[in-house]
């Protein structure tokens, strides 16, 4: 067991692939000489050379559509996108090219690719480098879409997601890059679309993802002081997306509240509240609540994006309003 | 490459001004500069968020900008305070673009500045956009966009090239070739020998010009602002440079270039040259420099205490600004988030 931050995660998770497989490839803006603006891929180039760790220049396009190809022609790369939001720079190549290329060849051609990208806010970046753009890519046939809150996941997540025969949109959250946590030694390997039930209680299902994991643990462990029972999942991917484990906890608690960093309008957390609601409405005691940024584009100030995301605060008000 | 005004000061050609506007142009180099160092010391305080200083860059932004007419466009990025304040945009509202704070963003009437380009590249098209406009409104407005080398890789400036060609858009491109994008460098950004010899491609002309050069950056962009005027199109200059610092406030260059490499720049310095300059023309010494230092001291000072005054942008704000009228939803949402904290439940 080792302790690590969240950084030091991905450069772990993308070595232990590279290590072990030589067709892995990474490349990216500034991820090789200066180890990743976020320091998330320090040391990779060192250990595994220029061949396969490499600076590109700044077009986003090329990066996507260029793993793309290369991912035709017997490699498996990862292409960083510095920040998600530059995803709005190559969706042609993302959402057009990539999503749909096996469907399009008849299930032949497969693209073992991984696009990795820093996702979500709370850095005071402002509106076009904060955004939680995990429900793009869930809106996309043909994409699986990853986001995972911990050190550990991020290295297991990770490799599943590169040896994964589809594409991958694997989201890293800025907010938790600091962030540290046990990792166990030796080769960690996560099996995608499995969520996690982070803790058991009768009341209430909180379901979560990324940076609103932890603050769903802390809202429920303030709400067991009110004698609120919230269970809370982390649902770790949410293409593939882990249904049985989430009506296993809904079944039990008959209540689910969602908490979203993306803005409210279609956020991811509106498709699992239809899922649960079609599947489940008569297991349902109440309304699914759904906490997330309001629809708005991250303000860059301080106190109005901690206003926007979603606060402990916020998530145990909305939780105690529903339940009362 | 253009140069007029060597490294150690001598003219190699007609000076493209007179004595007094060198005075007042080296005077703003010498603002800039002050603002510069001041905004990336107080960030390191945390006063400000991340800052990208521009030194070293300052006759390529100066020299250029004070080409402009008043009422020409500016589309610039998050390195170009020196140029954007040239053209009228206050200090105050170029240290609240990094204070988080949105007013930064919506300069004072008459000042043509758009907000400062975080996105690499995407605000090269609004410069052809802005300038088209100009022309179909029949006026003889100009547009100029600053940009980086880096930025001449992603498609926006390729497609701005091209529109530009073929509309033939009052636009000036300047790229600041400052020799690197983050951590890499020029050689690995582009194979071109030039930035400037990609202008070819779009039929639109392209110089190099040593952008240390207050002279030679004026002189250039007078030259492409005629052009434009007259109809003839667009215009790319790409500045010969170099970022002195890191590229943000949270960059270490040492990660990537040798610090002997940045004293060479040094040596060629944009404030430098234009000093000596005016010291053979008779028209600088210490005690003039120590005053304007001291009052671009003061008048920094001045624009930090009075972005720092403003009272916090209001939360309603935050729903008011969406939309020229507001949605139901959102209006849902604010008294969701604002008054009965919160939610629906
Ligand atoms: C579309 C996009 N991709 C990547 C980035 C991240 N980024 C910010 S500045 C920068 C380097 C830009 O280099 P250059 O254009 O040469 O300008 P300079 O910073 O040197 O002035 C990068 C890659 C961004 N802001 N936008």
């Amino acid at each position: 067991m080792a302790e690590l931050t969240y950084r030091d995660a991905v450069a772990r998770g993308i070595a232990q692939e590279m290590e072990r497989d030589p067709s892995v490839v990474l490349i990216g803006e500034d991820v090789a000489k200066a180890g990743g603006v976020f320091k998330t891929t320090a040391g990779l180039l060192e250990r595994f050379g220029p061949e396969r760790v490499r600076d590109t220049p700044i077009s986003e396009e090329a990066i996507t559509g260029m793993i793309m190809g290369a991912a035709m022609n017997g490699l498996r790369p990862i292409g960083e996108l510095m920040f998600s939001d530059f995803l709005a720079t190559c969706w042609d190549i993302v959402a057009n090219q990539i999503a749909k290329t096996r469907y399009m060849t008849d299930g032949q051609v497969s693209l073992p690719l991984v696009i990795r990208t820093a996702n979500g806010g709370g850095a005071r970046f402002g509106g076009q480098h904060s955004q939680s753009l995990e429900n793009w890519a869930m809106a996309v046939p043909g994409l699986k879409v990853v986001a995972p809150s911990t050190p550990a996941d991020v290295v297991g997540l990770l490799a599943g997601a590169i040896r994964d025969p589809d594409p991958v949109v694997f989201f890293e959250h800025k907010a938790l890059f600091a962030g540290k946590g046990e990792v166990p030694d030796g080769e960690i390997v996560d099996a995608l679309g499995t969520a996690r039930v982070l803790r058991e209680a009768p009341d209430i299902t909180i379901v979560a993802l990324a940076a609103m994991v932890p603050k769903a643990l802390e809202a429920a462990a303030e709400l067991a002081e009110h004698g609120i029972g919230a269970e809370v999942i982390d649902l770790r991917s949410l293409v593939p997306l882990d249904t049985a484990t989430l009506f296993a906890s809904v079944s039990k608690t008959s209540r689910l509240a969602t908490v979203e960093e993306n803005p409210r309008l279609a956020g991811w957390g509106a498709e699992i509240a239809s899922i649960v609601t079609e599947e489940m409405f008569w297991d349902l005691d109440g309304p699914i609540v759904r906490v997330t940024t309001p629809h708005i584009p991250l303000p860059a100030a301080d106190e109005l994006e901690d206003l926007a995301i979603p606060s402990v605060e916020r998530i145990v008000d909305t939780v105690r309003r529903t339940m009362a | 490459m253009l140069q007029i005004l060597n490294p150690s000061g001598e003219l190699l050609d007609d000076p493209p001004m007179d004595v007094d506007l060198a005075r007042r142009l080296f005077r703003a180099m010498v603002t800039a500069r002050q603002y510069d160092r001041k905004a990336a010391s107080i960030q390191k305080q945390g006063r400000l968020a991340t800052y990208a200083p521009f030194e070293g860059q300052e006759a390529a932004q100066i020299g250029s900008a004070a080409a402009l007419r008043q009422d020409d466009w500016m589309v610039a990025t998050y390195r170009d305070a020196a140029a954007m304040w040239m053209h009228g945009c206050p200090w105050t509202h170029l240290l609240l673009t990094r204070m988080g704070d949105e007013r930064g963003g919506s300069p004072p009437e008459g000042v043509p500045v758009l907000p400062p380009s975080i996105t690499v590249g995407a605000h090269m098209l609004h410069a052809v956009g802005l300038a088209w406009a100009a022309r179909l409104q029949g006026s003889d407005r100009a547009a100029v966009t600053y940009f980086g080398d880096g930025a001449t890789s992603e498609g926006d400036f390729h497609e701005a090239m091209n529109f530009a060609g073929v509309y033939r858009t009052p636009t000036i491109f300047v790229c600041q070739n400052n020799q690197y994008a983050i951590s890499l460098s020029r050689r690995r950004q582009t194979a071109s020998a030039t930035i400037a010899g990609k202008a070819d491609a779009y039929g639109v002309p392209g110089v190099l010009v040593d952008g240390n050069d207050l002279f030679a950056m004026y002189r250039a962009t007078g030259e492409a602002l005629s052009r434009a005027r007259e109809g003839q199109g667009a215009t790319l200059i790409e500045a010969l440079t170099y970022r002195l610092g890191p590229h943000t406030t949270g960059d270490d260059p040492s990660r990537y270039r040798d610090e002997e490499e940045v004293e060479e720049w040094r040596a060629k310095d944009p404030l430098e040259r234009v000093r000596r300059y005016l010291a053979t023309e008779g028209a600088w010494d210490e005690g003039w420099e120590t005053a304007i230092a001291e009052a671009a001291h003061e008048e920094v000072d001045e624009a930090v205490e009075e972005a720092e005054a403003l009272p916090p942008l209001a939360p309603v704000g935050i729903f008011e600004a969406m939309f020229a009228e507001m949605t139901p939803e959102l209006a849902q949402q604010q008294r969701w988030l604002l008054d009965s904290r919160h939610g629906p439940a």
